[in-house]
């Protein structure tokens, strides 16, 4: 298709530059001048955001690694901080973690669209191959770079991935140390895959070049999966198709843009915002949404080691799909069989997704199985018997006879909807335990686009924060300057100040070798009222009361079907502070019939298993506020609970504010690149 | 081949990690009956259980039929020291921790994907293979193990 290039620089710089090293007329035969089909519908520029989130990924990640520090014991504080104190580091935190999504998600969209128009297909063997290369290294990054953090998803997620290739006979044990660096996961596990992480993501790159070279040797599918013949089927690249996929990329931003400034915290999990613990296992360990599927396989076969077998095969039979797959027919849209099969597959791979995260008990076992099967029905009995028997539709003699034709647009937009569904199902979040009452919604003056902390219940809540919960409850992220930081509570610095002389700080050594204490300053750390975590638990019977820092993010509940599908739209993302403050509020001092509390413990109706050990700590009246607020346990427990979602997200109002920002710029720059694509596009239709 | 054996050799865990491998000692005596305690070796919780006459009793009567990784207890703890259970606190599913004293069979239950394991710490139910490991150690007295 690109063949050698008439291209010839004007500059006489540049023609003593391209007789040396020709690379401008590879550029210009690559992109510019290379024959592109017309027919190509929007499902084609998943190439172009691939190749956009690939380098996003790359230049956010090299930036953050500047500010990570991968060390068990620092790693989760390290990047708490980079999000607190590095200029603008909570928005490449947010780009990197909600752009590894992303980019799943246009490579699945990508690899469904190759699926239904048969680019796997002769003579796109390779390539094709290549991709799934590409998407084997994604996995592995994308696993690698989630235990990073070091919160206990991250180590738990890592624990059982390990763990799968203990499943291998005589060697696996062996394996799985070897992997480790250790006896466990632990530190030299994080340290190599820091590196692992850092590495993958350029070998991707490399593999890209060739997924485009060879693309550019076998010439572009497209959605009537017919040949280049004439120049009547084929447009040049730019600008056709480099305006189109502009106009597609800005879109994608669009989404992109939503998680990042208004839901960083939807495609998560709240548990990973809990410090990496190997003593204590997550009540339900879920991976990340785009293993989902795979994660449903694994566990769908009850052994251990055919479970691995499968899971690995789910992805590897995608090797084999162009022999699997022999009808001569490229594109789906003239397989009136395969096309009902491919619709129904991708129904199956949702489903999966649902099913994986979901507790491994009773119907979702069966229903795993059952898909299971259909996964791989469909590669290995579906496909090689429909290329057999069935009889496709005639295809139009040419691409320009084809667009001509036109057709085919509701098919694509179910397309769209089927897998943002599927996006939205597979991020359902983790269960607790069924029988819990769901803590009420209550009304949050920092929730929705345009929400900003209220600076009275900021204040309030400091002063609860600092006469009851500091009493057991260490607060370890938050500095005293904090407290003067735009976008929270709003003390001047002469008030910071003050505030932090208050407090006794432990300091030193001294010249003498000793420790000594002295007054705090704005640059020092809300000091814990332990001097450990054992001295904490040792006092309080077992239970160490929580760091206050993130626990508005480190707890959530689930919010089932249809609910967390709407959140997306409405912006919703206020369990934690939902669910700290019905906790406050939810003691009693009897408990229900047929509940027996231990000694020590107190019954809460919100909390999972209703026993905790921590008493009623507000009663009314026990905080006197100046500015005449009623002294309610109600009030007291919302006034809190927006403090610590400011601890735990300082930066929100500055992210909301730049959202808007960008919305706007966005929304305006893809209407540009749409008409100007109208008007580009004018004579090829 | 041999070129590449210092580059494959490194990822196996380094000279300080295998020297904070050494076997440690456990005090047995502050540990009631009916309780049991937690310590960490090598990084892997280690369960060391107190086991009540009832537990004894439900472990030796189970026939080796029932069971899907089959051993004795007898095999499982050390002769004369019936009551003392010590077991590697891992899940051999996929790893994680199970909770003593739960589940159906007086033993242990893991919270990530349902395997219970009776008071011998052999699985009984879910998707677990084996039982869980007995790690390698000795009584020093009888009231005083040394793990490792």
């Amino acid at each position: 298709m690109s063949g050698p290039s008439d291209y010839k620089p004007s500059h006489p710089a540049l023609q003593w530059f391209e007789r040396r090293l020709p690379i401008l007329s590879l550029m210009h035969s690559s992109f510019v001048a290379y024959p592109t089909p017309r027919n190509l519908n929007y499902w084609w520029t998943f190439g172009a955001i691939l190749s956009l989130m690939l380098g996003v990924q790359i230049l956010t990640g090299v930036i953050l690694a500047m500010h990570y520090t991968p060390n068990a014991d620092l790693a989760f504080k390290s990047v708490e901080m980079l999000v607190r104190d590095v200029n603008y580091g909570w928005l490449l935190r947010n780009m990197h973690a909600a752009g590894a999504s992303m980019f799943f998600f246009a490579v699945y969209v990508h690899m469904f669209r190759g699926l239904y128009y048969g680019s796997y297909k002769e003579p796109r063997e390779v390539l094709w191959i290549l991709g799934v290369i590409i998407y084997l290294l994604m996995m592995a990054t994308g696993f690698m770079g989630y235990v990073l953090p070091w919160g206990q998803m991250s180590f738990w997620g890592a624990t059982v991935i390990t763990n799968l290739f203990s499943a291998i006979p005589y060697v696996g044990d062996s394996i799985v140390t070897l992997l480790w660096g250790g006896y466990s996961v632990g530190n030299p596990t994080l340290n190599r895959f820091f590196s692992l992480h850092y590495l993958l993501p350029f070998l991707i790159a490399g593999v890209v070049v060739l997924h485009v070279w060879a693309l550019h040797v076998a010439g572009q599918n497209n959605p009537d999966g017919l040949d280049m013949k004439t120049d009547k089927d084929s447009v040049p690249f730019t600008p056709h198709a480099t305006i189109k996929d502009m106009f597609g990329v800005s879109v994608f931003l669009l989404l992109y843009a939503w998680f990042i400034f208004y839901m960083p915290n939807y495609l998560g999990d709240a548990d990973n915002y809990i410090p990496a613990n190997p003593g204590v296992t997550p009540q339900h360990i879920v991976p990340e949404w785009y293993y989902l599927p795979f994660y449903a396989i694994l566990r769908s076969i009850p052994n251990k080691l055919a479970g691995v077998i499968a899971m690995f095969s789910a992805i590897i039979v995608l090797v084999f799909l162009p022999w699997l797959d022999s009808a001569r027919t490229r594109s789906c849209k003239y397989r009136p069989l395969a096309k009902q099969f491919f619709w129904i597959f991708v129904v199956v791979c949702i489903l999966l997704g649902y099913l994986g995260a979901q507790p491994p008990e009773g119907i979702y076992v069966i229903a795993g199985r059952i898909l299971t099967v259909c996964y791989f029905a469909y590669f290995l009995i579906v496909l090689p018997l429909l290329s057999r028997i069935e009889t496709p539709r005639r295809t139009p003699n040419s691409i320009a006879d084809a667009v001509l034709a036109k057709g085919g647009k509701i098919a694509a937009a179910l397309v769209a909807l089927v897998v943002a569904g599927g996006l939205v199902m597979g991020t359902t979040q983790d269960a607790r335990a069924e029988e819990q009452a769901t803590p009420p919604s209550l009304k949050w003056s920092f929730s929705g686009p345009l929400g900003k902390y209220d600076r009275g219940a900021l204040q309030r809540g400091l002063k609860v924060y600092k006469e009851v919960c500091s009493n057991c409850h260490s607060l370890s992220y938050i500095a005293f300057r904090n407290l003067g930081d735009p976008g929270g509570p709003g003390y001047s610095e002469a008030q910071v100040a003050s505030f932090a002389s208050e407090y006794k700080i432990k300091d030193g050594p001294n010249d003498a070798g000793d420790m000594f204490e002295r007054p705090g300053r704005p640059a020092d750390y809300f000091p814990s009222p332990f001097p450990n975590e054992q001295a904490a638990r040792a006092t309080y019977g077992g239970a160490a009361p929580p760091d206050l820092s993130l626990i508005t993010k480190a707890r959530s509940y689930e919010r089932g079907f249809p609910w967390f599908i709407l959140d997306f739209f409405t912006q919703f993302q206020e369990q934690g502070p939902n669910y700290v403050a019905a906790i406050l509020e939810g003691f009693e001092d009897k408990p229900p019939a047929g509940v027996t509390v231990p000694d020590g413990s107190y019954y809460n109706k919100y909390f999972p298993g209703h026993v905790i050990k921590m008493p009623k700590p507000l009663s009314d009246g026990q905080v006197t506020f100046d500015d005449g607020s009623p002294a309610t346990v109600a009030q007291y427990a919302k006034d809190v609970t927006t403090f610590l979602m400011w601890a735990a997200e300082p930066k929100m109002e500055a992210r909301k504010q730049l959202g808007l920002q960008v919305f706007v710029f966005l929304i305006i720059f893809a209407l540009m690149m749409y008409f100007t694509k109208k008007k580009v596009w004018a004579d090829a239709h | 081949m041999a070129t590449l054996w210092p580059f494959i050799s490194q990822m196996n865990p380094d000279a300080s990690t295998i020297a904070a491998g050494a076997p440690i000692e456990v005090d047995l005596a502050p540990i009631a009956d009916g309780q049991d305690i937690k310590v960490f070796w090598r990084g892997k919780p280690i369960y060391i259980m107190h086991r009540t006459k009832k537990q004894i009793q439900e472990a030796q009567s189970v026939p080796l039929a029932d069971l899907k990784d089959p051993a004795t207890d007898q095999s499982r703890v050390k002769d004369g020291h019936d009551q003392w259970l010590v077991v590697i606190g891992i899940c051999t599913h996929l790893g994680c921790i199970p909770i003593a004293h739960e589940g159906n069979y007086d033993g242990f239950f893991c919270p990530c994907h349902g395997s219970q394991y009776d008071s011998s710490g052999r699985i009984r139910q879910g998707p677990a293979p084996a039982n869980l490991p007995v790690p390698p150690y000795a009584f020093l007295s009888d009231t005083k193990i040394q793990i490792g």
